[in-house]
């Protein structure tokens, strides 16, 4: 069976299936989040470490770190979509990158939020030059540069060609930016972040970290096609078949 | 295709010439920029040497920013862009002639500047001689990775305070190692090896990749 993908490439024939999903994926979206708080906040045990414990504060890390992963997830599939559209010269590719920036956004700055509460309890501080806190804030940079940069070009396709761009120099420069904070002496490296191994969490800690972030991906997913739908429309205007919704909707 | 390179960093440098206080204004930004932080932070001698190296970097990141504004922007506006982009050359040649132009222009001078705003701080002879070689390897950097955002930001409303937003974090790892690299110089030179290596490893990559993404850049802008 050759199923054509390149169909699905077409604004007006995504334009409904992004419409029938929305739903969907709100629903996944309010369920996972139901199970993956419960499952946090009375399936998991009352303090976290040994000889000096987290008590109840730390299970702000069913929000911080699947938000710090979707962040950094974000960009990738930004910059994936961004590519795919400078190699492809797809409109919906570009739609697509731009529907994505702000929920990455959002991510950003609340697994920087969230961080800043649970350092206060626990390191004493909200804020410390840390390599993961600072490349985060870095990565928050980024992605307002990359939403700038777009609203700033008035003509769409300049714009879209641009961010793109800058948002693949960004990814290049990432890793870098990371390397160059988390080293600062070349000799050797420090960090205030205690290694992280999903392997050495326990069970039932995992299960809801990882059930919360199956719900910000449903919820990634859910935004994502409503602010895209939002975005063809307005770019599309012009064109026969968005006329046709248009008056469909304002007749019933 | 030296001989290319070589005609659009003469002429660059010759237009430059002819309207030489636009190079003075970088450089006296960079210093009145220096001379400012001890006045709000105290005149501490201590707290000057600490300070130095960082302070002198930031400072010299916002005056090359500052400066990356007019490097493409004179040549839009009358049009000599456009027939740059029509040429049989390779445009990442002649960004590359550009920005070395606009570098010998804006980042040399303050290379060259750098000892005296080192004793304004009161910084070690060593730790001087680090500080320029620092900035002689990293500033070049700063032209390369700006010309990006200059050329994405040509011809914007607004353009010089987005440009400021897209490439300062991009500008990090320079100013990690290159003000690193003046701190450790207090305390042992030969440390200061890596540090310096690893700005020069900076230039080589940014030298090949930055022209190639910002004639990139120039084509999305300019067609």
């Amino acid at each position: 069976m050759a199923l054509n993908w390149f169909k699905f490439a077409s604004p007006a024939s995504f334009y409904p299936i992004a419409g029938r999903l929305v739903p969907v994926f709100w629903v996944l979206t309010l369920a996972l989040l139901a199970v993956g708080l419960y499952w946090g906040f009375f399936q998991t045990a009352d303090q976290l470490g040994g000889s000096n414990p987290q008590k109840e504060y730390y299970r702000i890390i069913f929000i911080h770190v699947p938000t710090a992963w979707m962040s950094m997830w974000l960009y990738m599939i930004l910059v994936g979509w961004a590519a795919i559209g400078l190699v492809f010269n797809t409109r919906l590719s570009f739609m697509m990158a731009n529907a994505v920036a702000p929920t990455g956004a959002i991510f950003t700055f609340l697994a920087l939020w969230t961080g800043a509460f649970w350092g206060r309890p626990s390191w004493g501080t909200y804020w410390d030059w840390d390599p993961r806190l600072t490349s985060e804030l870095a990565l928050f940079f980024l992605y307002i540069g990359y939403i700038a940069l777009h609203s700033a070009i008035d003509d769409t396709r300049r714009a879209d060609r641009a961010s793109a761009l800058l948002a693949i120099v960004g990814l290049i420069m990432v890793p870098v930016i990371f390397w160059s904070i988390n080293c600062p002496d070349p000799n050797q490296c420090a960090a205030l972040h205690q290694r992280s191994n999903l392997m050495r969490i326990e069970g039932n800690i995992l299960f809801s970290m990882l059930i919360m972030t199956l719900a910000f991906w449903m919820y990634s997913f859910a935004t994502t096609f409503m602010r895209l739908r939002s975005i063809i429309l307005t770019r599309e205007a012009e064109s026969a078949w968005v006329q046709d919704i248009l008056t469909k909707e304002a007749r019933a | 295709m030296f001989r290319v390179f070589w005609t659009v960093l003469k002429r660059d440098l010759t237009l430059a010439m002819r309207r030489r206080t636009d190079v003075l204004t970088t450089l006296f930004f960079f210093v009145i920029v220096v001379s400012l932080f001890p006045l709000g932070v105290g005149t501490e001698r201590k707290v000057l040497a600490t300070l130095g190296p960082g302070v002198v970097w930031v400072a010299a990141l916002l005056a090359s920013m500052l400066a990356l504004e007019r490097l493409f922007a004179a040549d839009y506006e009358d049009g000599t862009l456009e027939q740059m982009l029509l040429t049989a050359q390779p445009l990442s040649l002649l960004v590359l002639a550009k920005v070395a132009a606009h570098w010998l222009l804006t980042g040399l001078p303050l290379v060259l500047i750098a000892p005296l705003v080192g004793m304004q701080y009161h910084l070690s002879d060593a730790a001087i001689g680090v500080m320029m070689l620092s900035l002689l390897l990293g500033t070049p950097v700063l032209s390369l990775i700006g010309a990006i955002g200059a050329a994405l930001t040509l011809g914007l409303r607004g353009g010089g305070i987005l440009l400021s937003l897209l490439i300062l974090p991009l500008y990090i790892p320079i100013l990690v190692y290159g003000s690193g690299a003046v701190q450790v110089s207090d305390i042992a030179i030969a440390d200061t090896q890596p540090y310096v290596a690893l700005l020069g490893a900076f230039l080589m990559v940014a030298a090949i990749f930055a022209p190639v993404a910002s004639s990139a850049a120039l084509r999305i802008s300019l067609e």
